[in-house]
């Protein structure tokens, strides 16, 4: 065992801090939240200068890293900054499952994902299947794709989509899913701007004509595939969360140690020393459980499904913790839009609703420990 | 970052498996796992097996005969002991004392008591609280003047535990009151057979007696037996509860407590199917073993950082409240699991203590259990104390 970074990634958290610090100020990300892309285009390119897109893959797909550590060091520090571009949406759901199931043409995406110059969304979930990973209703049939898929998370800025399908099977069949990547011109797509930044997507196929050959990988069993990519976006948004939960949990000590009331610094009042007590032993808690995702996510499923699992659970209870109380015991300036920590409380609330809440993560690791 | 084992990780734990399969009786086992009260005879064998095979002093140096191991070691241990129900290293003379001698003692002092430790020679308790002197500690009382090669001791120190065994106490005493109370105090080796001392049993509400009150009327202790210098005795008493704390998240124990848990709720029914498939029960279950994985996680990493770089102060303030509250909830989930039987009270101040349990032999002992381990959140310096500890270690000074 062995809990320190290695100097590469040492290097990664360095240089990403430093940068994001450095462009990725508050004004900046408040105007970005009110722009009609929701995005900063130029920043994008910046990360892929860096390098961020890359450490995400490991080498034989063009990348230089990849690994569970990587992913978490990356996004601790994208969380830390609040950014709210479509990195994990790209890289982690476009990039992991084409590198795991493309065919040459369509892998031939992973170079110009790392260099920048392409966004890719996945478009899974559907208003009836909740959180459930193998429900799957939208169907594929002679050609044409007929269903409705809500909230895709960067679908509106994507350059393709991926959108799952059923092929055979009933509705929540693990076999019989199967999944197409599409030019995102060719959808009919209502946006929305995401409370905690980002853009999503509903997308209707009326029986969008695709032809066979745009399929991601084998017909009928992108199941496996789907769960091994969610595992990693989890692992990477629980990481997201830490870092945001580090930057509320940061500014809630700098402000109970200069805000005064009573004529003196509201740190001095037990009762809020305690509870800052609580959100940095829930911090500590979260920061193990990502480690733990990120440690086992190369680990056989069961395994690495349980921490992943737990992580989540854990974390979403940590992120409610922590936005709420820092929001308390700031008091009325954090229910100001303009304020740092609103836009960090929303994000790492909101990040409960996504791949699975604290609820259905419970559920999945009492059935993970029934096993 | 990697959370494998080693190959040499993974040899050590398969020597500690094995170990403890070849030396640990049934008989031992069972009365652990059981609840059962050791004796002090039970502890005695249990160390000098440990201390045979090298292992009983785990944290110490090699040069004072140590295992000298290191933080994943010794969590291999302490899981593998906890899941095996060995029984628990009585840490008094070894992981407190023993640390401030290390550290502070003379020579004299670590040549005349360490190997006496090991040996089971002597059975040390831990003279620091008072009546009055809680997590308050440093404003005990209990008063040592110094009398030509003598001190002379008068007070009162309480909630000892298994002070009814020991034949030793290591004490902090006020030696100077004149001055600031953390500034008066000095650490004191006090022989219990000493003409002056008594020891008088506290029965606690789990209906144990593992507690005691012990009484100092002009008892003389030798010079030689202070610790360090006189006055200073506040800076190796803070120093000996780092090492209190790092073993204070108990993650072995509530690792065993779960497995006991789970055991528990498998052989109980509730509406006709085992109480683990009941959903309510199931996520409370779930919840606490969620929190311990990432409780594991934490204390190794910790501990590790705290090899490397001295004793922990806030992340050991951070591991104890939280594992205190994890194991609390572990014996909470317990009581609850065995129903109606959690109900007979079994105290040693009650005649027919020892008769045969009623319901499972699972049942026994977790209502007392639950009782017992509040003492968890109170002792080694409260949970509000470590609270306090930690807001004003992140926050500094303000005015």
């Amino acid at each position: 065992m062995n809990f320190e970074l290695t100097e590469e990634r040492q290097m990664l958290q360095d240089t990403l801090r430093r940068f994001l610090a450095d462009k990725y100020d508050v004004p900046t990300r408040n105007a970005i939240l009110e722009s009609e892309s929701g995005m900063s285009a130029e920043i994008w390119s910046q990360l892929a200068e860096l390098g961020i897109q890359g450490a995400l893959f490991d080498e034989a797909q063009g990348g230089f890293g990849g690994a569970g550590f990587d992913i978490a060091v990356v996004f601790e520090e994208l969380g830390r900054a609040g950014i709210v571009e479509p990195i994990l949406e790209t890289c982690i759901f476009g990039g992991g499952l084409i590198a795991a199931l493309g065919n040459e043409a369509q892998k031939g995406l992973l170079e110009s994902i790392i260099d920048g110059n392409t966004k890719i969304a996945l478009a899974h979930s559907e208003p009836r299947s909740r959180y459930d990973l193998s429900r799957v209703e939208t169907q594929y049939e002679d050609g044409k794709i007929k269903g409705h898929k809500s909230m895709a998370m960067g679908a509106p800025n994507a350059d393709f989509v991926i959108i799952s399908v059923r092929e055979s099977g009933g509705n929540d069949d693990q076999n019989g899913i199967s999944l197409f990547l599409v030019p995102a011109p060719d959808l009919d797509m209502r946006t929305t701007a995401v409370m905690g930044g980002g853009m999503a997507a509903d997308i209707y196929l009326d029986g969008l004509s695709v032809s066979d050959d745009k399929r991601l990988g084998p017909k009928g069993s992108a199941f496996l595939y789907l769960e091994t990519v969610f595992a990693k976006a989890i692992t990477a948004i629980c990481a997201q969360t830490l870092g945001g939960m580090e930057t509320a949990t940061k500014l809630t000590i700098d402000y109970l140690q200069t805000r005064k009331q009573f004529g003196k610094p509201i740190g001095t009042f037990q009762a809020l020393q305690h509870r800052l007590s609580d959100m940095l032993i829930e911090l500590e808690q979260a920061r193990s459980a990502v480690i733990g995702a990120a440690g086992y996510l190369d680990a056989d499923t069961h395994l690495r499904d349980r921490y992943v699992s737990a992580a989540k659970n854990l974390v979403g209870r940590a992120a409610r913790l922590i936005a709420e109380e820092a929001i308390q015991m700031h008091g009325g300036i954090a229910m100001t839009q303009e304020y740092e920590l609103a836009h960090i409380a929303k994000r790492v609330v909101m990040a409960d609703h996504m791949f699975g809440d604290t609820d259905h993560h419970l559920e999945r690791f009492i059935a993970l420990s029934a096993v | 970052m990697d959370l494998s084992y080693t190959d040499e990780e993974s040899a050590f734990q398969s020597e500690v498996r094995n170990f403890l399969a070849e030396k640990l009786s049934k008989q031992m086992s069972e009365k652990v796992r059981l609840g059962g009260d050791l004796t002090k005879a039970d502890m005695d064998e249990w160390h000098s097996i440990l201390n045979d095979k090298g292992w009983l002093a785990q944290n110490w140096p090699k040069a004072f005969g140590g295992a000298e191991w290191d933080a994943v070691q010794r969590h291999i241990y302490e899981e593998e002991a906890a899941l095996a129900n060995a029984p628990r290293i009585v840490p008094f003379g070894l992981s407190m004392l023993a640390p401030v001698l290390h550290k502070f003692g003379s020579k004299e002092q670590c040549d005349r008591w360490l190997p006496r430790i090991l040996s089971g020679e002597d059975w040390w308790c831990q003279g620091y609280s008072e009546p009055g002197a809680g997590s308050d500690l440093a404003s005990l009382k209990t008063r040592a003047v110094r009398e030509g090669d003598h001190y002379i001791v008068n007070g009162q120190k309480t909630w000892t535990t298994l002070g009814q065994h020991a034949n030793m106490i290591f004490c902090l005493v006020r030696t100077d009151v004149d001055v600031k109370q953390q500034e008066g105090i000095s650490f004191l080796l006090i022989d219990m057979d000493t003409p002056g001392i008594e020891v008088r049993p506290i029965v606690l509400l789990d209906g144990g007696a593992e507690v005691n009150e012990v009484w100092f009327t002009d008892v003389k202790v030798p010079v030689a037996n202070l610790v360090g210098e006189e006055n200073k005795g506040w800076t190796y008493a803070k120093y000996l509860l780092t090492h209190e704390r790092t073993n204070i998240a108990g993650v072995g124990f509530s690792n065993a407590g779960l497995q006991a848990v789970k055991r528990i709720a498998k052989s109980e029914l509730s509406a006709g199917i085992p109480l683990i498939e009941n959903p309510h029960f199931a996520a409370r279950i779930a919840q606490v073993e969620i929190d311990l994985m990432a409780m594991s996680l934490s204390n190794l990493r910790i501990v590790s950082q705290a090899a490397k770089g001295g004793a922990p102060g806030l992340e050991a303030s951070m591991l104890k409240v939280k594992g205190s509250i994890i194991r609390q909830e572990i014996n909470d989930l317990a009581r609850r699991a065995v129903g109606p039987y959690a109900l007979p009270f079994a105290s040693e101040a009650i005649e027919g203590a020892n008769e045969a349990p009623f319901g499972p032999e699972y049942a026994a002992p977790v209502a007392a259990e639950y009782f017992n381990n509040r003492k968890l959140s109170i002792f080694g310096g409260s949970n509000e104390v470590q609270r306090q500890i930690i807001a004003k270690t992140t926050l500094g000074a303000m005015r």
